[in-house]
């Protein structure tokens, strides 16, 4: 059996530890037996840091980890604490491999979470089906998806059916179902069917390749926090030391009757507080699990200073239509008068039945049945006002209050939001259909969520009328809302808004991506929903939403506080034990077993506490 | 232009940061960052010198971190 390095330094350290154990039971003060043993034992624990800390002097590094821990141990034997010398290194190099582990450790689940690679394609070579690298596979070419396989490359499909899973890209559990001329997108699992595909974009550009390349790059993009620690540790080393030579050398020099043995032991316990570095490393441990966890969720974060700013958001701003609304018009109510609600609908479906306005197409969606287009004659479409046609003999108009007023038929404008179809038949009016773009369902959950997660204000922007904005914005529970705006005019309230904020306080816009670019680029944080599959939104946004519900938002924010909390319940605990270890060091009441934990118990501490972040399942 | 290689053995923030900063100083860098989670540094920089720049970006890892080995990634 081949052993790992962490496995050799960790039997190492247990043999150590058990010749050192020995070392103090058979303690005779004086002894060289004793002094042997002791030596022996910090040897075995720690020989390879000094090693270490020598080679790096002859590089020329004076102030790493290593040296500093040699030279406090080392000391400490001078100073005849052999105990406490022994313990040192022996803790230090506890520490270490408790590091090492928790490192690993996230690094794998961090891999898994991002095992969704595919590893090979099936294509459609002459005769044969060719099992190749999805590196390798061109454009236009014919792949082939079994169920239970990965798809390796964005294609649409072009015979068969099944359903796929896209949890790996979206965190939602409920399949698609997929048919010819769907798009088929890479990383989702085939479950049911053989589907062929034509491939519609290499291996690099496909969805699969995007989304795990910006996750993983996200670690490149730091976080305040993490820029603060590491020019700190920059700072803190060097200091410390200078303090301990000084701490060591001063005071007997210049007090009189002080011994240099006890300044020399107080100057030591400076020494083996001086490293930051499981502080530095618990930092983007932390950011790594946020920025992963949320991924499984479907929550694509660019970068840890993005996922730090979140955490900082005051004001949310969202756009209406594709955002909080499906964008997708339906029939929300049919009054009718004289005749009943399904021959209303019918005669309207018939009468625009030509047209393929999104208005015509809910029409005769609702209507539900197949338009007999033998029935229509004499179509007339007048643009601004509607359609005359005559169906079934009959003539009929349907079309805004304007067609209406135009052609003299008398009616009684309802006051609802929305868009509203008048249809008279035979110069009778028929009673109206109203068409209203629908909320999503979790549309208004997600509100009252974010108002739980902190956020103080939340603006609604809107190109429709004031009337439909408001009715949205009073049904979801939105503070503010501005309609009529056109594209420009968003960036220009965004603006205004900036204003409304505290000067530490970050504003958030959510968009889909597709024409509200600018927006995206000017708010603090530029929100895209719906991103599977939309690459516009991918690249214009820092934090983009796989799925197209706004609830995720709020989670978004969960997951970037409780990130946000552990980095800084990390900094202050760790500063506050090494400062009081520090100050107590310095007057003679703190011990060197006190340093002891200021240094490896502290980072233990920190590295569990960043580990947390790695179980984001928990957060809902 | 854009290169990506992996430090493996990277076991430490601190010299992760050190190698960062180090490398982002190297003349015809516009800008390096090294991710310590996943053991990968992206140097960008002048596409003509790339050789050359890799090569003492290398050179820097070892010295900060003796036990890193540099792989193309």
């Amino acid at each position: 059996m081949k052993l790992s390095g962490n496995q050799k330094s960790l039997i190492k350290t247990a043999i150590g530890a058990v010749v050192y154990v020995v070392a103090i039971i058979t303690r005779v003060e004086g002894s060289l037996v004793s002094l042997g043993l002791f030596l022996a034992a910090y040897f075995i624990i720690g020989g390879n840091v000094v090693w270490r800390a020598v080679r790096n002097i002859l590089h020329g590094k004076v102030f790493d980890e290593n040296f500093l821990m040699s030279i406090a141990t080392i000391g400490a034997f001078i100073v005849g604490d052999f105990a406490e010398a022994v313990a040192v290194m022996l803790f230090y190099q506890v520490g270490e491999l408790f590091q090492d582990y928790a490192v690993d450790q996230s690094r794998k689940s961090i891999a898994a979470l991002m095992n969704i690679r595919p590893d090979y394609a099936n294509v459609q070579r002459g005769d044969a089906l060719e099992k190749v690298d999805p590196d390798e596979v061109q454009v236009g070419e014919t792949i082939v998806v079994k169920p239970g396989e990965r798809v390796p490359l964005d294609a649409v499909v072009l015979s068969g059916s099944s359903s796929v899973d896209t949890s790996a890209l979206t965190g939602e559990s409920l399949p698609r179902d997929v048919d010819d001329g769907d798009a088929l997108l890479s990383g989702c699992i085939n479950i049911s069917g053989l589907v062929t595909a034509k491939v519609t974009k290499e291996f690099g550009e496909s969805t699969v390749s995007k989304i795990l390349d910006l996750v993983e790059n996200a670690g490149n993009k730091k976080s305040k926090s993490e820029n603060f620690i590491t020019k700190f540790a920059g700072y803190y080393t060097p200091i410390v030391v200078i303090i301990a030579v000084l701490l060591a050398v001063i005071p007997p020099l210049v007090v009189p009757g002080e011994l240099f043995r006890e300044w020399i032991y107080r100057g030591l316990i400076f020494l083996v507080i001086s490293c930051p570095c499981a502080l530095v490393i618990s930092i983007p441990l932390s950011f790594f699990g946020g920025i992963g966890g949320a991924s499984r969720r479907g929550i694509l974060v660019k970068g840890g200073n993005y996922l730090e700013a979140l955490s900082e958001s005051e004001i949310v701003v969202f756009d209406k239509t594709g955002t909080l609304t499906k964008g997708s018009f339906r029939v929300q109510q049919v009054e009718p008068q004289g005749i009943s609600a399904d021959q209303l609908l019918e005669i309207a479906a018939h009468a625009e039945s030509f047209s393929n306005h999104p208005i015509s197409l809910s029409l005769q969606k609702a209507y539900g049945k197949p338009i007999d287009a033998a029935r229509i004659r004499e179509v007339e479409e007048t643009s601004g006002h509607g359609v005359s046609a005559t169906v079934d003999g009959a003539k009929i108009a349907a079309g805004n209050a304007k067609l209406m007023r135009k052609l003299g038929i008398a009616f009684a404008e309802p006051d609802v939001a929305g868009t509203v179809v008048h249809v008279a038949q035979d110069g009778v009016y028929r009673g109206y259909i109203l068409i209203a773009d629908e909320v999503k369902d979790d549309a208004a959950r997600a509100i009252c969520e974010l108002k739980e997660a902190g956020i103080r204000r939340t603006v609604m922007l809107t190109g429709d009328s004031k009337r439909i904005g408001e009715q949205v914005a009073k049904q979801l529970g939105i503070d503010e809302v501005y309609a009529e705006l056109l594209p420009a005019d968003k960036v220009d309230k965004v603006e205004e808004l900036f204003a409304g904020k505290s000067v530490r306080g970050k504003l958030a816009f959510v968009g889909d991506g597709i024409n509200d670019a600018p927006v995206l680029a000017r708010a603090d944080i530029g929100i895209a929903m719906g991103g599977l599959g939309s690459d516009a939104a991918i690249e214009a946004a820092d934090i983009v939403i796989m799925t197209d519900e706004p609830s995720k938002i709020a989670t978004a924010i969960r997951v970037s506080k409780k990130t946000l909390r552990i980095v800084k319940q990390n900094i202050t605990f760790a500063l506050a034990v090494k400062g009081a270890v520090l100050l107590l060091g310095a007057v003679g009441i703190a011990s060197m077993w006190a340093a002891i934990f200021a240094d490896v118990g502290v980072a233990i501490l920190a590295i569990l506490n960043a580990i947390r972040m790695l179980n984001v399942k928990s957060i809902k | 232009m854009k290169k990506v290689c992996r430090l493996d053995g990277l076991g430490c923030a601190t010299c992760a940061a050190k190698i960062e900063n180090a490398v982002s100083k190297l003349e015809g860098v516009s800008s390096a960052s090294v991710n310590f989670m996943t053991t990968k540094m992206t140097i960008e920089g002048d596409e003509a010198r790339m050789d050359e720049i890799m090569e003492k970006a290398a050179t820097i890892a070892k010295k900060i971190e003796p036990d890193v080995v540099v792989r193309k990634a």
